[in-house]
């Protein structure tokens, strides 16, 4: 993936989903069906449940050189493991807190839920987390600390 | 060394419109370990498979990406495919390059690029794949069916009658649903009570069959094949096994004045009832609300009346637990006014009823004994407006659904009534008169030609009373928006077909997935419509979306079928997507320090403990051990593990890193 739009030399942010597979996948499945256009610079890694989501996974895809995050399963109550999705939660919370102090924007991770209904959020999510990371800008220190070996 | 080959589906038009699908196969040839990539029109179809089929034999593959539409369409496809060419279906993995690329975005470069993207990530997952086998797990061949109305009814029967046993679970105390409401059914008019109460009494005498009415459920545990439902039985306050349904206790009852839910409010019933005669099982409840021993302490007139002692008013409900093998939800819809409508006057004029109200003036069995009769004073109406689409097809006010049986049921009501009453005007407003189906668009014909009802294309904008009649205000749009008045005795609305009351709540137990209206998802909305997204749970009739009779039988079947094709072996294979907790060598054996965090966070109780022992029988280090059988593949013990002791097969660590590093 190319960091910068070739055509225009404009920033293009690199955006990538970790999604649950019962509801958030099935809903971005939907806005597929549903012909709904939204920004192409997301890309989706498929797990079982948000649940499975460790946050080395989001600090590896920074590393990687990703602007933003996106991190989104079923609504609470709905998760197809029960729980999962509140343990996601709950890691959230924390792992927001430890991004804060450790410097990351929190701006740039994403949590949501979208169920499998709701396709139209997720074409909504994308454009919106998109737009928001746009405006930040590239990021770079981690990268940064990678390329220093530090992380 | 991998030899990974890459599969590019145009899907016609589908993909190939967007993305430039050659550019995707060039580019994956540059990744190390693709040995084969191609492209073709339709990778589904049988000589698609066959491409694949031949290239992992012809180039001896060690993997296969399939890069096409959603997992959810055709992974069981090729990864079969993969398997019949003798490569383990496990290393077959799908690239959804249709509806999470080609479908969402315009043709361009971009779109291009991010198919390759995807690509080349799934293809460096496919490098960490394992062979992997499916599990077997045992089949408890007994099926669970919630609801007992006409869908329920019918896939208890289809299911017991092949021999499995059925418990059949209804949240009303007697087994009918809607149907059992119903007056006559189009398009033929027959007595909808004639043909549904002897499947009720089949039920009742089945003997494969249990029947728990006046009960819910409680809570689903399990997996399919093997799951175990508590259910409710709500306290009846009446001894099943004593109570003979006599009914001298609801003759005695003084309790005569409450709206009675079987006749929608237009009738009433006793504290003590059974919904309505036909009743199965036949034996009345206890309404604890209204009673009034319940309520004040006093009465017991029941008790005293009763001969076979069967009132027990201390009785508590009971949960009752049972294994099953299979779950059918068929718990129906609801059709109560919604108020999306406040200008109609629903609930202010007491002339102003809904279909469902109407079905059960026009029924031998209602209030009326089948005479149609207005509700405010028992006069009989000269003139009946019909509102279809009283809350279906309004984005605006309403909801964007069409509820499918209003323009049929109209025009039945409209007829019931002109048999009835051959003088009367019957005028129906409606939007569009849908009626696709077997003798549906004759029968519409046969209400205009032949009974003279009046079709009004057009909306009613108010309804309010004047001099003791209803004056409906609406427009004929085919006479270029003519404004209309017309005076009615009686309005019946055809209000909006909805998930009936704690739908949402249910599709939770159940874990399944519903849509915004509280419908349930089907699987697939067109080569699964029966299953859920949850393996072993499937659904019938109106609780997926709103449907006529036919189609809902037909439905019923059709999930009793597919529940007879799991009881069919004794053993199912279900996916290995499981945790598993490392082994090393010793002296470590495993990386496992034993902290069982994993074991507090799973929700399948699938995480036990493992003593390593020595040959002397010494216990050298407990460690977590998972249960395959128990686990359902959720992961949340995979990131909780502060050792990375646990992985999750089909998703490990090392997977998920390699799918995020070649971002």
């Amino acid at each position: 993936m190319e960091n910068d739009n070739k055509a225009t030399g404009a920033f293009e942010p690199k955006l990538v989903a970790f999604v649950c597979n019962w509801c958030t996948y099935v809903g971005a499945d939907l806005a597929g069906t549903s012909r709904l256009k939204y920004a192409s610079n997301v890309r989706v890694i498929r797990l079982p449940c948000t649940g499975r989501i460790d946050f080395m996974l989001i600090l590896k895809a920074f590393a990687q050189g990703m602007d933003g995050v996106i991190v989104s399963g079923c609504h609470p109550g709905d998760c197809h493991y029960t729980v999962g999705n509140y343990h996601a939660r709950r890691r959230w919370i924390l792992f927001r807190s430890l991004l804060d102090f450790a410097g990351i924007d929190v701006r740039r991770v994403h949590f949501a839920w979208v169920s499998a209904a709701e396709g139209a959020k997720w074409a909504d999510l994308v454009n919106k987390v998109s737009g928001e990371v746009r405006e930040l800008g590239p990021y770079k220190e981690y990268q940064g600390l990678a390329g220093k070996g530090i992380a | 060394m991998a030899r990974i080959g890459v599969f590019v589906c145009h899907c016609g038009e589908n993909i190939a419109g967007t993305v430039d699908c050659p550019k995707v196969v060039e580019s994956m040839m540059h990744i190390p370990g693709v040995v084969h990539a191609v492209d073709y029109k339709y990778m589904c179809s049988d000589p698609g498979q066959r491409m694949v089929r031949d290239a992992i034999r012809e180039h001896k593959l060690t993997g296969v990406v399939v890069a096409a539409c959603s997992p959810r369409m055709h992974e069981p496809t090729f990864r079969r495919a993969c398997a019949e060419a003798g490569l383990n279906p496990f290393l077959c993995e799908i690239s959804n390059i249709r509806e999470h690329c080609s479908w969402v975005h315009e043709k361009s470069e971009a779109t291009t690029q991010k198919a390759i993207d995807l690509v080349r990530v799934m293809v460096e997952k496919v490098k960490r794949n394992r062979e992997l086998q499916p599990i077997s797990v045992p089949v408890t061949k007994t099926a669970l069916v919630l609801g007992g109305g006409i869908a329920g009814i019918q896939a208890a029967l289809d299911i017991a009658n092949c021999g499995h046993k059925v418990v059949l679970v209804e949240r009303e105390p007697s087994i009918g649903g809607h149907m059992a409401q119903l007056s006559e059914t189009f398009p033929t008019l027959d007595c909808s009570q004639c043909i549904m109460t002897p499947r009720m009494v089949e039920v009742a005498q089945n003997e494969n069959i249990t029947l728990y009415t006046y009960s819910e459920l409680e809570s689903l545990d399990g997996f399919i094949g093997n799951f175990k439902a508590k259910i409710r039985m709500k306290a009846r306050s009446v001894d099943m096994n004593l109570c003979t349904g006599c009914g001298s206790c609801y003759q005695k009852c003084p309790q005569k004045k409450i709206p009675s839910e079987f006749n929608t409010g237009l009738g009433t019933r006793t504290a003590i009832y059974t919904p309505f005669l036909q009743a199965v099982p036949n034996k009345p409840v206890i309404d604890r609300d209204n009673c009034l021993y319940f309520k004040k302490g006093v009465c017991k007139l029941c008790e005293k009346v009763c001969p076979t002692k069967a009132i027990k008013y201390d009785q508590q409900d009971e949960i009752v637990e049972v294994d099953v093998g299979a779950v059918v939800v068929a718990t129906g819809y609801n059709v109560l006014n919604t108020g999306f409508f406040p200008e109609y006057g629903y609930g202010k004029y007491k002339d102003v009823i809904t279909g469902l109200q109407f079905e059960r003036l026009a029924s031998a069995s209602g209030p009326t004994s089948g005479e149609i009769r207005r509700p405010s004073d028992g006069k009989v109406p000269e003139t009946v407006v019909f509102v279809a689409c009283s809350g279906s097809r309004d984005p605006a006010k309403g909801l964007p659904y069409c509820s499918k049986v209003c323009c049929m049921y109209t025009a039945k009501h409209a007829m019931l009534y002109k048999h009835k009453m051959h003088e009367g005007k019957a005028y129906i407003f409606y939007m569009d008169i849908r009626a696709g189906g077997k003798m549906y668009e004759e029968f519409v014909r046969r209400a205009v030609e032949e009974d003279g009802v009046n079709y009004v294309r057009g909306r009613v904008s108010r309804i309010y009373e004047e001099d003791g009649q209803l004056v409906v205000k609406g427009a004929d749009t085919l006479l270029g928006g003519m404004p209309l008045e017309i005076k009615a005795d009686l309005v019946v609305l055809a209000t909006a077909m909805v998930a009936s009351p704690g739908a949402e709540e249910l599709a939770q137990k159940l874990h399944v997935s519903y849509d915004a209206y509280k419908f349930i998802s089907e699987a697939h909305p067109k080569l699964r419509p029966v299953e859920t997204n949850t393996a072993g749970v499937f659904v019938a009739g109106a609780c997926q979306a709103p449907k006529d009779i036919p189609e809902t039988v037909a439905q019923a079947s059709g999930a009793a079928s597919k529940v007879l094709q799991l009881f069919s072996k004794p053993e199912l294979m279900r996916e290995p997507v499981v945790a598993v907790v490392n082994r090393t060598a010793p002296p470590l054996f495993s990386t496992c320090v034993g902290c069982f965090l994993c074991e507090k966070a799973c929700p399948y109780q699938a995480i036990g403990r493992e003593e390593i022992k020595a040959r002397d029988g010494k216990v050298l280090k407990v460690v977590a051990k998972v249960n395959a059988g128990l686990c359902q593949g959720c992961g949340t013990c995979v990131a909780l593990c502060r050792s990375k002791s646990i992985d999750l097969q089909g998703f490990t660590n090392e997977q998920i890193f390699a799918e995020i590093m070649a971002l």
